[in-house]
């Protein structure tokens, strides 16, 4: 394998931690908050296209749909039930309260999945296409196409839709957008909807490339994609897509050429350089603390 | 009751504390001498004083330094690396007691050093940041003591990141740390008298300290960091000092765990970022900043999948309601109007006891 196609699988997973970070950092926008439970709403994701398409012989498409509605609901449901409700109080309680989520959907899945890993069809069956003598799959291909399709589409939605301008000025101030007349609560819900939902569909990618599937599938990517985040500038959603390539590109390298156990290794020192050298990551602007 | 008039407040706390760990203690001593306690019970409780240990640390962390670290069962598996790679290499040379009070020494002072090492550029960061770089922090650890491969033999050491082959050993060599197998026959030294003695270390140093000079510094810089700044205080050294004696004191659950099993390796469950959250549930659950209750919280949630076997599946999914109910319940606003307005406050219902007092 040569270098140009480590390249290609690094964009393929950096697209699907791309795609992972648009819900971490539109939810950070919006609600100030890390959502622990995003990786956790990726796996349940992946359940839910497993169980309709290998087991209930559904076409891939109708099952990625059923489990994107899935998905919604759960982030809908999981920011009405514990997130609103700590929404004044002190980060660390609303921290630990999403610590608590994560934890309560694994357990969940244990219980109803088993765990034993599940080995995960893909969704895609296209054998890809081979450009001077470079074969790159079909599900490498159509991730990277999903990842761009979708950035543009959130990128057109923010700004141009009444619902997205609504996103963008709770995001700058929440009591003067209820001010204006925004519905803050079903702003901060929509943004959880849509996050959930694009969690659905990373899972579909995530588990179609790596495929085996336990209860603990989620956190890992989870937290990378939550790293790709931070990586790019939290808040902002070119910036998503940024870190989750450079991201998904080091983690593949350093694979390769450094150390494949200490892939995650690599993946959590960069996070570290970044934070420590730009805080506030790649595109993200420096909020100045007021006394 | 009239000795402790002469003591503060906080001393009282930690004599009672202190009396009740070492009550419960001489009450199980005396239940296994007398054939009581099943075997299984006997062996949690090595376990429970480790945890216990753990709590108290990251208590100390997220109590009063005010800041959730994720990575401290990072610290614990220093510690216990260091400590447990110590007892392997000095087995036949240093007898017994020494030995272990050494490897105590080591492993703290390693988990100790990397924590102030971690602690600089850690906490220059707030809160969500803070966390998730101590929990990436956590994972780096785990990540390299499994590569990590170190032999001895007549020569000397021999260390390598790669595999065993490449420590080029001679034929008399012998494996003390192998990479992801670990650390095996480290001697078993961790009895349930060394537990509840570190336990009760613990306690006094981290209850000394809350309440030293140094101790409110870190508890005022907590409250409000910017009004301690301006009266003065250095927040980066005290943020620095609490977050390192943190790192110790997991350091020592770790000497405490390596020494209490034959073979040592650094899994997910252990060491990674699953354990760092099972010690953050023991400390909620005991109350953030109480110390006491979290070594209750250990000791409760280590024993009770054993006494109610059928609940094993259940388990680990109510840890996660109660969390979640816990936080809720204690720091929502709107809960917290709902208690005061029904008197479900503390004041509330003390104030509820005295008046009936008065009628009486």
């Amino acid at each position: 394998m040569g270098f140009l196609t480590y390249l290609i699988n690094g964009l393929s997973l950096g697209s699907i931690y791309a795609i992972i970070a648009l819900g971490y950092t539109m939810v950070y926008g919006i609600a100030k908050m890390l959502n622990f439970a995003h990786g956790d709403v990726i796996m349940i994701g992946s359940y839910a296209v497993f169980m309709t398409m290998a087991n209930s012989g559904l076409p891939a498409v109708v099952s990625i749909i059923i489990a994107i509605v899935i998905c919604t609901a759960l982030g809908v449901i999981i920011e009405k039930i514990a997130y609103k409700p700590l929404r004044k109080a002190t980060n660390l309680a609303v921290l630990i309260t999403a610590i608590g989520v994560s934890y309560f959907l694994q357990n969940m899945a244990l219980l109803i999945f088993g765990s034993n890993p599940i080995v995960f069809k893909s969704v895609i069956n296209w054998k890809g296409i081979t450009v001077a003598g470079l074969t790159i799959s079909g599900i490498t291909i159509i991730t990277i196409v999903t990842c761009i399709i979708i950035m543009l589409v959130l990128t057109w939605f923010v700004k141009n839709t009444k619902p997205g301008q609504a996103m963008r000025a709770v995001s700058e101030d929440k009591d003067a957008a209820s001010l204006m007349g925004i519905n803050v609560n079903a702003t901060i819900s929509l943004t959880f909807a849509i996050g959930s939902g694009l969690a659905a569909i990373a899972g579909a990618l995530y588990c179609s490339a790596y495929p085996t599937l336990t209860p603990y599938t989620g956190s890992m990517p989870g937290i990378k994609a939550f790293t790709a985040a931070v990586f790019g500038g939290i808040g902002s959603i070119p910036g998503a897509l940024i870190g989750g390539l450079l991201l998904g590109v080091i983690e593949i390298l350093g694979k390769a050429y450094i150390s494949s156990q200490l892939s995650d290794a690599i993946v959590f020192i960069v996070l570290i350089i970044v934070l420590l050298v730009k805080p506030a990551g790649i595109l993200g602007k420096t909020i100045h603390e007021k006394v | 009751m009239k000795l402790l008039k002469n003591v503060t407040a906080p001393t009282q706390k930690l004599i009672r504390t202190v009396a009740a760990v070492v009550l419960v203690y001489i009450l199980m001593e005396i239940l296994i001498a007398a054939g009581c306690i099943s075997s299984l019970i006997q062996g949690l409780l090595v376990p429970v004083c480790t945890y216990s240990i753990a709590a108290v640390a990251l208590n100390l962390c997220v109590g009063y330094l005010g800041e959730l670290s994720l990575g401290h069962a990072g610290f614990m598996c220093l510690g216990a690396f260091a400590s447990a790679y110590f007892s392997k290499l000095t087995a036949d040379t240093i007898p017994d007691v020494p030995r272990f009070i050494l490897a105590l020494i080591i492993g703290t002072a390693v988990a100790a050093l990397f924590g102030f090492l971690i602690a600089i550029p850690v906490l220059r960061l707030k809160g969500d940041y803070l966390a998730i770089v101590t929990l990436a922090f956590g994972e780096i650890i785990k990540n390299v003591m499994n590569v990590i491969y170190v032999g001895k033999d007549s020569v000397g050491l021999h260390f390598s990141m790669k595999d065993q082959l490449s420590l080029g050993m001679s034929v008399d060599g012998k494996m003390i740390i192998n990479g992801a197998q670990g650390i095996t026959g480290t001697p078993r030294q961790s009895t349930f008298t060394v537990g509840v003695v570190l336990l009760i270390l613990a306690l006094i140093i981290t209850s000394n300290f809350v309440n030293s000079r140094t101790g409110r510094a870190v508890k005022a810089i907590r409250d409000n960091r910017i009004a301690a700044e301006t009266v003065g205080l250095p927040v980066s050294k005290y943020k620095l000092i609490a977050f390192t004696l943190s790192a110790a004191i997991a350091g020592v659950a770790g000497v405490l765990y390596s020494h209490s099993l034959n073979s040592l390796t650094a899994t997910t469950n252990n060491f990674g970022y699953n354990m760092s959250i099972m010690i953050l549930v023991y400390v909620v659950l005991g109350g953030i900043g109480n110390f006491s209750g979290g070594i209750i919280a250990t000791t409760v949630l280590l024993l009770l999948p054993e006494l109610l076997r059928g609940m094993a599946d259940y388990r680990m999914l109510i840890y996660s309601i109660v969390l979640i109910a816990l936080m809720i319940f204690n720091w929502s606003p709107d809960v917290q109007k709902w208690k005061a307005v029904n008197g479900l406050t503390l004041d509330g219902i003390k104030a509820r006891f005295s008046k009936n007092k008065e009628v009486q």
